[in-house]
C-alpha cells in the first residue's frame, strides 16, 4: 500500500481542510529512531483512511524545551508563529506522537490565541478502537508477552492520561506488567525540562539508568513508551543495563507489528 | 490563693493569643510581599479541593501507614478542641470540671453527664492512638531513619523542630491522662468510687494511681491541667516559627491551589506583549509612552528573590511541613543530584522570613544584597530539574515547588544570560532552524520521501 502523507499546504491548494492535523514534532521528523514511530502512525492513519495532513516544512518546534529551560522569549516567539500558521489553516484538531508537543499545544497555546482539540496518538488510537474503526486482533505476536509501559511525565502526571496506552497493550493481548513506579508515581526518563539537550548535573547515577533498572526488574521483554524522548532515554538505559535483553517500542509500533500492518 | 489561678490563666492566655495575632499579621504581610495573582475563581471547585485534600487528607493516603498514623494525630487534634473548650471555661472561672458539675445538677443529669463522659472517653481513645502514632513517627525519624527524613536539608533546626513537636505531643497526652487519672483516683479515695465514666482514666490510670497520697493527687491533677494548657499555649506560640504551621495553612493553601492541568507552566503576558509588538509591522519601534502616561519600570523576567514570586508561592513556603514526599519522588534527587524540591520550599520560607525581619528592623526599602537565587538556591540545583511534576503530584497539600524552580530558571536565562552552552545552542536552533537540533527546516519532511 502506498502511504499518503499530504501537507496542509497541498490540501489548502485544493481548497480542503483535513479533519486532523498530525503534528509530527522535531524528534518525529528528524531523529532516526523517532521517524520509525512517525512512520508507524502514518501507516495506521492510512489504514484508517483518516482525513489528515502534516504541516511539513511549515511545522516548527513548539518551543517546549526553551520554555522549560526558562527561555520564555524563544518559547513565545515559536508559539506565536506556530499559532499564526495553525489558525491560518483553520486547524481544529491536532494529533501528535510527542507528549511534550501534546502538553504545550493543549495547555499553553490556548491563552496565546491557539485553541485546538489536541490528542496524543494513544488517545486517538484508543478512540478509534472504541468506535470500532480500528479492529485489533488479539492473540497475535504479543499474546502473553510481558510488556511494561513507561508513563511519560507529560502524558501521565501532566495530563492524567494513564489508561489509553494501556488499553492498546491489552487489546494486543499482552501481559502488561507494571514497574514499581508507575502511573502517577512514574519515574521520569530524565529527558524532560530540556535535560535532553544538555549533560546531567553531577550525581550518583543518570536518571535513565535508574528508570531502566526499574523496567528491567519487571522481567518484561518489551518496554513500551509513548514519547520519542523517553524512547531515546530508555533505549540507552536498557542497552547499557541489560544489553540485548529488552527492546523499547512505541505503542503505535507495537500496534503495527502486532496487526501486521 | 484560689483567685490567683484564673488571673494567671487569663494573663498567660491573652498574652499567648496577642503574640500569635502579631505573628500572624507578620506572616500575612510577608505572604503579600509576593506578586498579585487572582486565585478566587471557581469557588465551588476550590472548596471541594480544600475539603478533600486538607480536611479529608486525601493525598496523604498515597502512602498508607503514615497516612493512618497522621490521621490519628489529626483526629485527636480536632476532637481535643472540645476538651480545650472546657479548659478555657474552667480556667477563666477558676472552677474544675464546671461543665460536669453543672450537668450533674440538671434534671436530665444522666443524659448530659453521659455525653460528657463519652466525649472525654472519645478524646482519651484518640489520645492513645495519637500517642502510638507519635512513637511511630519518632521511630521513623530517629531509629529507622526513613531516607526522606535524614536528607541533608533536614540537618539542624528542621530535624529538631520535628522532634520538638512530637515530644510536645507526648507531653500534652501525658498531662491529660495525669489530670483525668488523678481526678478519678481522688474520687476513689474520698468516695470509694468515681462519678466520672472515663474509658481509660476511669478503668486503668485512675485505679492505678488510687494508692497515692491525696495531696499528691491534687498536685498531680493541677500539674496535668496546667501542663496541658501551658503546652497548648506554648504550641500556639511556637507554631509561627515551625514547619507545623501546616495545621493552619493547609486549608487556605489547598483552597487557593491553582486549578490548571499539572503540565501547564504559565505564560508570561509581559513577553507576549513584547513579541506581539515585534511581529506587528505597524508597531513603531521608537514609540515614546503616550503623553501623560506614567513611566513604568520594565518588568523583571522571572524571579530572583521572594518578592518576585507569586504570593501563592510564598503561602506554599509557609505551608510546607517538610515531609519530603516531593524530594523522595524527585528523579534528580533519587539519582544523587543536589536538587531537593523540599529544600526549594524551605529556602523560600527562610529567605522570606529574613526579608520580613529586615523590613521590621530597617524599614521596607532596606537592601541586604542577598537574594533567593544564588544565596539560597544554587544554579546547580535549578538545572537538575526535569520538570516531571512528581513533587507537585506528591505534595499532600498541593504545594508547587516546580513553579518556583521555573521562575528562578527564567531569571537565570533571561535576566542573567546564565545558561549552559548546550542550551544556548538549543535556543538558537529553535530560533533559526525551528528545531532544537541543528537541522534545516527544509529537511523536516524528508522522512516522507523515505517512507516505505
Amino acid at each position: 500500500m502506498e502511504l499518503k502523507v499530504p501537507t496542509m499546504a497541498e490540501l489548502a491548494a485544493e481548497g480542503r481542510t483535513p479533519e486532523v492535523l498530525f503534528w509530527v514534532g522535531c524528534a518525529g521528523s528528524i531523529d532516526q529512531r523517532a521517524i520509525k514511530i512517525t512512520s508507524a502512525f502514518v501507516k495506521i492513519l492510512n489504514h484508517l483512511k483518516t482525513d489528515f495532513a502534516i504541516l511539513g516544512k511549515e511545522e516548527a518546534c513548539t518551543g517546549d524545551p526553551a520554555k522549560r529551560a526558562g527561555n520564555e522569549f524563544v518559547f513565545q516567539m515559536a508559539a506565536l508563529q506556530n499559532i499564526e500558521i495553525l489558525n491560518a489553516y483553520q486547524v481544529r484538531k491536532i494529533v501528535t506522537t510527542c507528549p511534550h508537543c501534546f502538553n504545550i499545544l493543549k495547555n499553553e497555546y490556548p491563552n496565546l490565541g491557539g485553541a485546538y482539540e489536541v490528542m496524543h496518538h494513544t488517545q486517538f488510537l484508543q478512540e478509534m478502537i472504541n468506535e470500532g474503526k480500528l479492529v485489533v486482533q488479539g492473540g497475535g505476536a504479543f499474546k502473553g508477552k510481558k510488556i511494561t509501559f513507561h508513563d511519560s511525565c507529560y502524558l501521565g502526571r501532566a495530563n492524567e492520561v494513564y489508561e489509553a496506552p494501556r488499553a492498546i497493550l491489552e487489546a494486543l493481548d499482552a501481559d502488561l506488567v507494571e514497574m514499581k513506579a508507575a502511573k502517577s508515581r512514574g519515574l521520569c526518563c530524565g529527558a524532560g525540562g530540556a535535560q535532553m539537550f544538555k549533560e546531567e548535573e553531577h550525581g550518583t547515577q543518570r536518571v535513565n539508568q535508574k528508570r531502566a533498572e526499574q523496567a528491567i526488574e519487571t522481567g518484561a521483554e518489551i518496554v513500551a513508551a509513548g514519547c520519542p524522548f523517553c524512547m531515546t532515554m530508555l533505549s540507552d538505559g536498557t542497552t547499557e543495563k541489560a544489553p540485548g535483553k529488552v527492546k523499547v517500542f512505541d505503542i503505535v509500533e507495537l500496534l503495527v507489528q502486532g496487526q501486521g500492518l | 490563693m484560689a483567685f490567683i489561678q484564673p488571673i494567671v490563666f487569663a494573663i498567660v492566655t491573652i498574652a499567648a493569643f496577642a503574640f500569635v495575632f502579631k505573628k500572624g499579621k507578620e506572616i500575612y504581610r510577608n505572604i503579600n510581599l509576593g506578586q498579585k495573582e487572582d486565585l478566587t475563581d471557581q469557588p465551588d471547585k476550590r472548596l471541594k479541593n480544600m475539603l478533600l485534600i486538607a480536611l479529608g487528607q486525601k493525598k496523604m493516603f498515597r502512602i498508607t501507614l503514615p497516612a493512618i498514623m497522621h490521621l490519628f494525630i489529626y483526629l485527636a487534634f480536632l476532637v481535643t478542641q472540645i476538651e480545650l473548650l472546657e479548659i478555657f471555661i474552667d480556667g477563666f472561672t477558676g472552677q474544675h470540671r464546671l461543665l460536669f458539675h453543672l450537668f450533674s445538677e440538671t434534671l436530665d443529669s444522666g443524659f448530659l453527664t453521659g455525653i460528657y463522659n463519652f466525649t472525654i472517653s472519645f478524646i482519651e481513645v484518640l489520645s492513645i492512638l495519637a500517642l502510638i502514632a507519635t512513637f511511630v513517627f519518632l521511630a521513623r525519624r530517629n531509629l529507622l531513619k526513613v531516607p526522606r527524613f535524614v536528607k541533608s536539608e533536614m540537618n539542624g533546626w528542621p530535624k529538631l523542630d520535628a522532634n520538638i513537636i512530637l515530644i510536645a505531643e507526648i507531653w500534652l497526652v501525658a498531662c491529660i491522662f495525669m489530670m483525668n487519672g488523678a481526678d478519678v483516683a481522688r474520687e476513689i479515695q474520698i468516695n470509694g468510687s468515681s462519678p466520672y465514666g472515663f474509658l481509660i482514666s476511669g478503668n486503668i490510670v485512675g485505679p492505678a494511681l488510687s494508692g497515692l497520697n491525696i495531696d499528691l493527687l491534687k498536685v498531680m491533677e493541677r500539674f496535668g491541667w496546667w501542663g496541658h494548657i501551658l503546652g497548648v499555649l506554648g504550641f500556639i506560640v511556637y507554631l509561627p516559627y515551625s514547619k507545623h504551621l501546616h495545621i493552619m495553612l493547609a486549608f487556605p493553601n489547598t483552597y487557593f491551589s491553582r486549578l490548571k492541568p499539572r503540565g501547564e507552566i504559565f505564560n508570561m503576558p509581559a513577553i507576549t506583549k513584547e513579541i506581539k509588538a515585534m511581529m506587528d509591522p505597524n508597531a513603531d519601534p521608537y514609540a515614546a509612552p503616550a503623553e501623560g502616561a506614567e513611566a513604568v519600570a520594565p518588568p523583571k523576567f522571572g524571579a530572583k528573590d521572594v518578592q518576585d514570586l507569586s504570593w501563592k508561592n510564598l503561602l506554599d513556603a509557609y505551608s510546607c511541613t517538610e515531609c519530603g514526599r516531593c524530594t523522595a519522588a524527585c528523579p534528580a534527587n533519587q539519582t544523587g543530584k543536589l536538587l531537593s524540591p523540599r529544600k526549594i520550599m524551605m529556602d523560600t520560607r527562610d529567605r522570606l522570613t529574613e526579608v520580613g525581619k529586615n523590613i521590621d528592623l530597617h524599614g521596607p526599602d532596606f537592601i541586604d544584597n542577598k537574594q533567593l537565587l544564588g544565596d539560597f538556591i544554587s544554579v546547580e540545583e535549578l538545572r537538575a530539574c526535569t520538570t516531571c511534576q512528581a513533587c507537585v503530584q506528591e505534595c499532600p497539600i498541593n504545594i508547587d515547588p516546580l513553579d518556583i524552580i521555573v521562575q528562578l530558571r527564567r531569571a537565570l536565562i533571561m535576566e542573567d544570560s546564565n545558561s549552559p552552552e548546550e542550551w544556548n545552542l538549543m535556543f538558537s536552533n529553535i530560533e533559526n532552524n525551528a528545531a532544537p537540533w541543528q537541522f534545516s527546516q527544509q529537511d523536516r519532511e524528508k522522512w516522507v520521501s523515505d517512507l516505505k
